[in-house]
Formats: C-alpha cells, sequence, structure tokens
C-alpha cells in the first residue's frame, strides 16, 4: 500500500512535468530550439495565479484562466522580440538568447515580486481522498493534478490530429521549406506553439506551486530542467513521448526519494535518462533520422 | 618542429594566434601594474583571479564546442571534480610541501588529472550520442557530479584517508581531520591562488589547445564538426579524436577549478551548478565559437559586468539579461548586421 501511494505521488509529480515537457518538445519540435525561458513561464504564471487568488480572491479557477491568458501573451511576445529576428540563426546563438530571456523573467519576478518565498494556498484546498479504509490517501491536488494532465493529453492528441492547425503544426515540424510552399503561415505556427506551450507551464505552474507551496523566483528554474529531461527521455520532439517521459521520470524521482536517497535523486534521476539513452540513442518514442550523405 | 609548422601557418591563423598570446601578455603587464600602483579597486583585484579561471574554462570550452562542434552543458562539474580534488591535495600536501606555488602547482596537475580521469569516463558513454541528445547527457553528467560531490566525505588520519557517501561515516581517529564535508564542502582553504599563477595557467590553456588545433588532431576536430559523414568515411577514428578534445578540455577546467578554488576560504559544491556551466558556454557563444581571445575577452568582460553594473543595484542583472539579449540580436541578425556593416566605412569588402 506504501508502494502504491508512492506510486500515486510520482504519476501526480510526473504529470507537472510531462505538462512542462510538452511545452519543451512541441516547441523543439517545430522551431528545432531549446527554449530555456520555459521554465521561468512557469513561474511567471504561479505568481499570475498567487496574486489572482491570494491577494484579489478571485475564483481559482478564474484565476488559472488569467494566469494563461497572460502566460499565452509572454509567450508570443517572447516569441516575437527575441526569437523572430533570429530564426536564420545558428541554434546556439539562439539558444543563448533563450538563456538570456530566461535571467530577463527571473529577474523582473525578483524585481516585482522580491525574492521572498511566497506561501501558495492550494487551488482545490488540502483535503484528500481516503480509499481501503483511510490505508490509501490520495489527496484532492493529485487527483486534480493527474486529471488535468489525462485532459491535456487528450485534447492536444486530438488538436494535432484532427485540426487544421494541428495539421500545420506537424507539417512545420516535418519540413518548414516545403510547408510555406503549401501555403502554410510558418511564422503563425511557430507563435501558435509557443501560445499553446506558454498556456500549458501557466497551468503547471498552478499545479506545481499547489502541490510544492513555495514560490520564488527561481521555482520555475529546476521543474523546467526536470521537464526538459522527461521531454527527452520521452523523445524530443514527440507530444506522447512528453507524457511517458514526464510520467516515468516523476515515478523515478518518487521512488528514488522514498526507496534510495532523498539526496541522491536527483543524480538516480539523470542516470537513468544516460542508461535510456545508451540504449536508446534518441529517446523512448523518438524517431532515429537516418543520416543521408 | 612546432616552431616550423607555425612558420608553415597560413598567416592569418599565425596573426591570429600571437595576437592572442600578445593580449593576453599585455593585459597581464597592465593590472599587475594597475594594481601595484593601486589603481585598481580592491574588488577588482579580488577578480583578477576568478576571471583567469574563467578564461580557461572558456578556452577549454571552446576546444568542445568551437572547434569539435559538439554543445556541452555540462562544463562546471569538470571544474568542480578539479575543485575539490585540488583543494583535497593541497590540504594533503601542506605540511610536506611548505613553499605554496610549488603546493599549487602540484594541486593544480593533481585536479587536473582527476578532471581527465572524469572526463574520459563519461566520454565513454556520452561521445556515442549526438547533438542534442549529447547536449542533454552532458548536462545530467553535471547535475550527477554536484549530487555525489554534495554528498561525499573525505578524512585523513594516521591510518590514511577515509571517505564515505551521504552521511560521515570515515569514523577518524584522534587527531584526524575531515576535508570534504559533503554539503558543507571544504573550508578552511588556503588562499593561495595568485594573480600571476592564474595568468601562467591562462597561457599554458593556450599554449596547449593552440598546438593542439593547428596540429593533426585539430584537422580532425574541425572535419568531424564540418562534416561528421565524411570524415569517417576518409578513416578518422571520430570517438578518438572526440575522446581526446574532451579530455582535454575536462583536464584543463579541473586545473582552473583548483585555481578558482584556492582563491577563496571555502568551497561548495552548489557553486559549480548548470548556471556556471551555462555562464562559461555564454563566454564561447559571445566571443564566437573556436575564436580563443574573443572567448577570453568575453570571460572578462561579463565577470566584470556584474560588478561595475552594481550601481543599478537591484536592476543589474536585469540589465545583464537584456544587454546579452541585444547582442545576440546584434550579432546574428541579418538586417540588423547588414545596417552595422553600412555604419562602418573602414571595413573591408567582402570578396566576391
Amino acid at each position: 500500500m506504501i508502494f502504491l501511494n508512492f506510486f500515486i505521488s510520482g504519476i501526480s509529480l510526473g504529470s507537472i512535468y510531462a505538462i512542462i515537457a510538452l511545452g519543451y518538445t512541441m516547441v523543439y519540435g517545430i522551431a528545432k530550439m531549446l527554449n530555456f525561458a520555459h521554465g521561468d513561464v512557469i513561474m511567471i504564471g504561479a505568481y499570475v495565479c498567487f496574486y489572482a487568488f491570494a491577494r484579489y480572491h478571485l475564483n481559482p479557477f478564474l484565476g488559472v484562466a488569467a494566469a494563461m491568458l497572460i502566460c499565452t501573451l509572454l509567450g508570443i511576445i517572447v516569441e516575437r522580440l527575441a526569437y523572430k529576428p533570429l530564426r536564420q540563426a545558428p541554434s546556439l546563438a539562439v539558444l543563448i538568447t533563450a538563456i538570456g530571456m530566461s535571467y530577463f523573467l527571473q529577474n523582473t519576478a525578483l524585481l516585482m515580486w522580491s525574492s521572498n518565498p511566497k506561501v501558495f494556498p492550494s487551488i482545490i484546498g488540502r483535503g484528500s481522498f481516503r480509499l481501503f479504509d483511510g490505508a490509501l490517501s490520495v489527496s484532492h491536488i493529485t487527483a486534480l493534478t493527474i486529471g488535468v494532465c489525462l485532459v491535456i493529453m487528450i485534447v492536444l492528441s486530438l488538436f494535432i490530429s484532427k485540426t487544421k492547425m494541428g495539421k500545420a503544426m506537424r507539417a512545420c515540424s516535418e519540413d518548414k521549406g516545403a510547408a510555406q510552399l503549401m501555403g502554410i503561415n510558418v511564422n503563425a505556427t511557430i507563435s501558435m506553439t509557443f501560445a499553446i506551450g506558454s498556456g500549458l507551464a501557466a497551468v503547471a505552474g498552478a499545479l506545481l506551486c499547489s502541490a510544492y507551496p513555495t514560490l520564488m523566483p527561481t521555482t520555475g528554474a529546476l521543474p523546467g530542467i526536470k521537464a526538459f529531461t522527461a521531454a527527452v527521455f520521452g523523445g524530443i520532439g514527440s507530444i506522447p513521448g512528453a507524457f511517458l517521459g514526464g510520467l516515468m521520470l516523476g515515478v523515478i524521482e518518487i521512488f528514488a526519494k522514498a526507496y534510495i536517497s532523498s539526496q541522491l535523486s536527483d543524480a538516480v534521476v539523470f542516470g537513468v535518462l544516460i542508461i535510456v539513452l545508451l540504449v536508446k540513442p534518441a529517446g523512448l518514442l523518438g524517431k532515429m533520422t537516418q543520416e543521408k550523405v | 618542429m612546432t616552431m616550423r609548422r607555425l612558420i608553415n601557418l597560413k598567416r592569418v591563423q599565425a596573426r591570429r594566434i600571437y595576437l592572442t598570446y600578445a593580449v593576453v601578455i599585455a593585459a597581464y603587464i597592465i593590472c599587475t601594474v594597475m594594481s601595484s600602483t593601486n589603481i585598481l579597486s580592491s574588488s577588482m583585484r579580488g577578480m583578477l583571479v576568478p576571471i583567469c579561471a574563467y578564461m580557461v574554462m572558456a578556452v577549454s570550452l571552446n576546444l568542445v564546442v568551437g572547434i569539435l562542434g559538439e554543445l556541452s552543458l555540462g562544463h562546471a562539474g569538470f571544474m568542480s571534480v578539479g575543485a575539490f580534488s585540488g583543494v583535497a591535495a593541497a590540504i594533503l600536501m601542506q605540511n610536506v610541501i611548505p613553499f605554496a606555488p610549488v603546493r599549487l602547482a602540484l594541486a593544480m596537475i593533481v585536479a587536473a588529472i582527476f578532471a581527465a580521469a572524469a572526463g574520459f569516463l563519461i566520454g565513454i558513454p556520452v561521445l556515442r550520442l549526438k547533438g542534442d541528445y549529447l547536449a542533454i547527457v552532458t548536462l545530467a553528467f553535471g547535475e550527477i557530479i554536484k549530487s555525489i560531490l554534495n554528498n561525499f566525505y573525505l578524512g585523513f588520519d594516521s591510518q590514511g584517508l577515509h571517505f564515505s557517501m551521504l552521511r560521515d561515516t570515515t569514523r577518524l581517529l584522534e587527531g584526524g581531520k575531515l576535508i570534504i564535508r559533503g554539503p558543507m564542502g571544504i573550508s578552511g582553504i588556503q588562499k593561495i591562488s595568485t594573480f600571476p599563477a592564474g595568468f601562467i595557467l591562462v597561457m599554458l590553456s593556450l599554449i596547449i589547445v593552440f598546438h593542439l588545433v593547428i596540429s593533426r588532431p585539430g584537422r580532425a576536430f574541425m572535419a568531424i564538426r564540418d562534416d561528421r559523414i565524411a570524415s569517417e568515411s576518409i578513416g578518422l577514428d571520430i570517438t578518438k579524436y572526440k575522446m581526446m578534445a574532451f579530455v582535454t578540455s575536462a583536464a584543463l577546467a579541473g586545473a582552473a577549478g583548483a585555481l578558482f578554488a584556492m582563491n577563496y576560504s571555502t568551497i561548495v559544491a552548489n557553486k559549480f551548478d548548470f548556471n556556471t556551466s551555462i555562464l562559461i558556454l555564454v563566454f564561447v557563444v559571445l566571443g564566437g565559437q573556436g575564436n580563443m581571445l574573443g572567448g577570453i575577452i568575453a570571460a572578462a568582460v561579463l565577470t566584470i559586468l556584474p560588478e561595475k553594473l552594481r550601481e543599478f543595484s537591484e536592476y543589474r542583472m536585469l540589465l545583464y539579461a537584456i544587454i546579452l539579449i541585444v547582442m545576440m540580436l546584434a550579432t546574428n541578425n541579418a538586417e540588423i548586421k547588414y545596417f552595422l556593416s553600412r555604419l562602418n566605412p573602414f571595413k573591408k569588402k567582402e570578396a566576391e
């Protein structure tokens, strides 16, 4: 039963990683860039939520909606100002710009909201379900996180496979030049990708801070790196891969904390990543691209 | 042998190498004169050794990123291996070798050996991967090294060295001393790093890297960077050359780590985290990949800049971020580049 408890909290943490990893993997799939500022968008989203329902006493769900709106706008603006001028630039230059953007967001947050940690109120309270005569307790936020992750997974898969915009996204990730010739607005598609990724980051921020209630300007950094790892774990560029990678990473992290050592859990997580990449060099669900001469 | 090689070089390349040496030596002389005549403020003087260490880090990472063309996001990991092994060696040698410069030199050699060993062990799995996957695995190793050093205990007594993980179970005898104390790191370090030592290390790393670059391995590195498949088909042993660059880079980073650590009285593993790796990568990219002088200048400027921006107090890191973004946009956007090149009337026209 204890095992099951750990497993459920692992899935819950993994769900958060998966939602964040989606932002990385979609942007990578289409714009071929590692958006290092993504972790800080999570933090901005969490702060917006915090102010919405701790200060202005908004309905939690309205607060999350507001955070999604602001993060979506932020994602589009960041892409427009910093990444779009570098479409043709070498990938390392874009990477450094993304890092600069990450510093920028962190320090803006530091100036606006100070470095004092804020205690984040859970969006649906701190109660829990008791199952099997109380042997298994699942907190509401854990259940909500897993549920939200499932909904996002289904909606996003449908969006990518059924809608016109989803088709455009898949086309852009295959071949940008050919997509443009077919009349797809590549710039709009990339903006849309950033918008979706950043909107999801806001949701992840609210869920993350409901489960781990300390909110600081650096809150997004470590989950950002972990989620990026999750995206690579599942095969970067692949949406099911991001879910699988996120969930597995969460479960591995919780198990490592519980059964090995809480101090070495990060080392275990990254160790598993290395082993997986050695066996499957493109991640669990990634496509191996054959190089042509 | 190397002399003839240098003479036979294309003039542009030779000029660039000598210019780099000349700039570094000139900078050293100017800084020495300025600090002996007290023109340099004390805060600036305190930054001289860290700047040297960062310069060596930039040069060594440039070998992997600029010359070999592989992205490494865990370079600070090698720096921390070097810092911890070097400082531990210096503490152990404290009574045997009383003369500080010799102790520093030996400590840096020990640090380089340990970091090179770490680089070799990490290189075996890492170098089988490509591109972004290689990058993420170097990131992972950087984090693993940090976690391990954060939970590592090392002490010595009359019976020799003892170490343990997670908890301090070294059970030292009376008179024994715990050197590395897990998350507390090493404290009570004798500050034996000096600016001349830093200068010598920068020069040494430049000499090593330049000689590697202008010889057969260096040409192999660049061939691999430019076209991996073509260089494989002409019979270059890709893994061997990649490993050579990776281990050299790790060894230099280790020596830099020892130099850096012995400028402070305490050192903890968290100092060498992902952000430090990124900082060094920023030096390399901003200075121009493969351009050693550029990396060195970027290391110096970007280390001094946050200090100089101190008068803007809380806005300084924000300004730093903005400067970083604007510089990347200015140097990489085609339209802005064209605009800037029109502003500069002295620039020679590119050959058609």
